[in-house]
């Protein structure tokens, strides 16, 4: 009986601590070698075939085709510089410069990767697309309400998150946070 | 008391085990995994266009709203492929992906050089029954090997404007992928 009930103790902790340990890292993420700069993250290996495991079972299992590393790699962020959740209610606005690249692009998604409705049916920015300044860097408006120059609209939903893709860019496996690679600052401003 | 808790550090033990194999084994059992988002909507080596993301329907989570994109869904078993796609005016990339989601090679226009992306695709076996000379007298011919049998080429075109897409999906348009 004292065994039984032993056995019974002992796979039921497996069971939770396995399966809910796998659960939070596929659905939270675990970021092994991940490029950080400011508010802005990329896992530049996950574009190649040494993606690891953790990061395999999340995208597999999330349904996404990451960016092969030849191509470029996307750095996401869904917090500003001070680590605020990205709020789509409030005024974020995003601006500098970013490493070199031949283009990038800059888009608004919800936290499960869709597209969010917006009567201006922008859903993002290109490097081509983007106003900028006479020393070459861009201030991008991320609001819910229309702003003069660049305006990437919110569509007012609670969170979501930018993703920042740079296309045949030296940016990679090797590159560290520095003066070579400048992300855009990431503020947020009033909220409504 | 000793006896519990052996029993509870066994158990975490086992969890521990059990977390390493789900990790390694859910991408095997992935329902909605890329490949089978895209099987329904994509043909056995043929190149499809896949329709751009909107906010009410997108075929992956994540996809640029700035790409027109197309998918050839290929299968080795037959024999190896060939793979021809136009680059279009700003920016042209072809990626390949194996059947579980590595993103195992990928190419730029400007890496290829012509105003056509062409390759050939083979797994590591039908590599090594080429015949040598042929090896030589095509130098330049680019070979892809596959990890796996069956996997996904996404050729993807950037319309850097809006007004661009149609070009880009007329470039996607004309890209080709097929057994020899």
């Amino acid at each position: 009986m004292r065994l039984l009930l032993g056995a019974f103790l002992c796979f039921s902790v497996a069971a939770t601590i396995g399966l809910g340990s796998t659960w939070v890292a596929v659905s939270r993420g675990v970021a092994f070698g991940a490029l950080t700069i400011g508010a802005w993250t990329a896992r530049p290996k996950a574009g190649t075939a040494d993606i690891d495991p953790y990061a395999r079972a999340e995208i597999e299992r999330n349904g996404i085709l990451p960016i092969g590393a030849g191509d470029g790699i996307a750095f996401v962020a869904r917090t500003d510089d001070h680590g605020r959740p990205l709020d789509g209610r409030c005024e974020v606005m995003v601006s500098g410069t970013t490493p070199q690249a031949r283009f990038f692009t800059v888009t608004l998604y919800d936290g499960s990767g869709r597209l969010i409705a917006n009567a201006l049916n922008r859903h993002g920015f290109t490097s081509q697309e983007l106003i900028r300044r006479s020393d070459g860097s861009f201030a991008l408006a991320v609001a819910p309400r229309a702003r003069p120059g660049n305006w990437l609209p919110t569509g007012g939903v609670e969170r979501y998150l930018l993703v920042l893709r740079l296309y045949d860019t030296p940016v990679g496996i090797s590159t560290r946070a520095g003066r070579e690679t400048p992300m855009p600052a990431i503020t947020t401003g009033r909220c409504a | 008391m000793m006896r519990w808790l052996l029993w509870l550090v066994a158990g975490v033990l086992l969890g521990g085990i059990v977390h390493l194999a789900g990790v390694l084994y859910l991408p095997r059992v992935a329902a909605q995994d890329a490949y089978l988002r895209l099987s329904p909507i994509s043909a056995v080596n043929a190149v499809v266009p896949v329709g751009p993301p909107t906010p009410a329907a997108a075929s992956m989570p994540f996809m640029d709203p700035a790409f027109a994109t197309a998918v050839c869904r290929y299968d080795l078993a037959r024999g190896p492929l060939k793979l021809a796609a136009p680059v279009s005016q700003a920016y042209t990339s072809v990626s390949f992906y194996s059947r579980y989601g590595a993103a195992y090679y990928a190419l730029t226009d400007r890496a290829a050089g012509r105003r056509v992306i062409e390759l050939d695709l083979m797994t590591e076996r039908q590599r090594s029954q080429m015949p040598e000379e042929e090896d030589v007298t095509a130098a330049d011919r680019l070979i892809v090997t596959s990890p796996t049998e069956t996997g996904l080429i996404v050729i993807r075109a950037l319309a850097a404007e809006p007004s661009q897409m149609a070009m880009a999906e007329r470039a996607l348009a004309a890209a080709r992928c097929q057994t020899h």
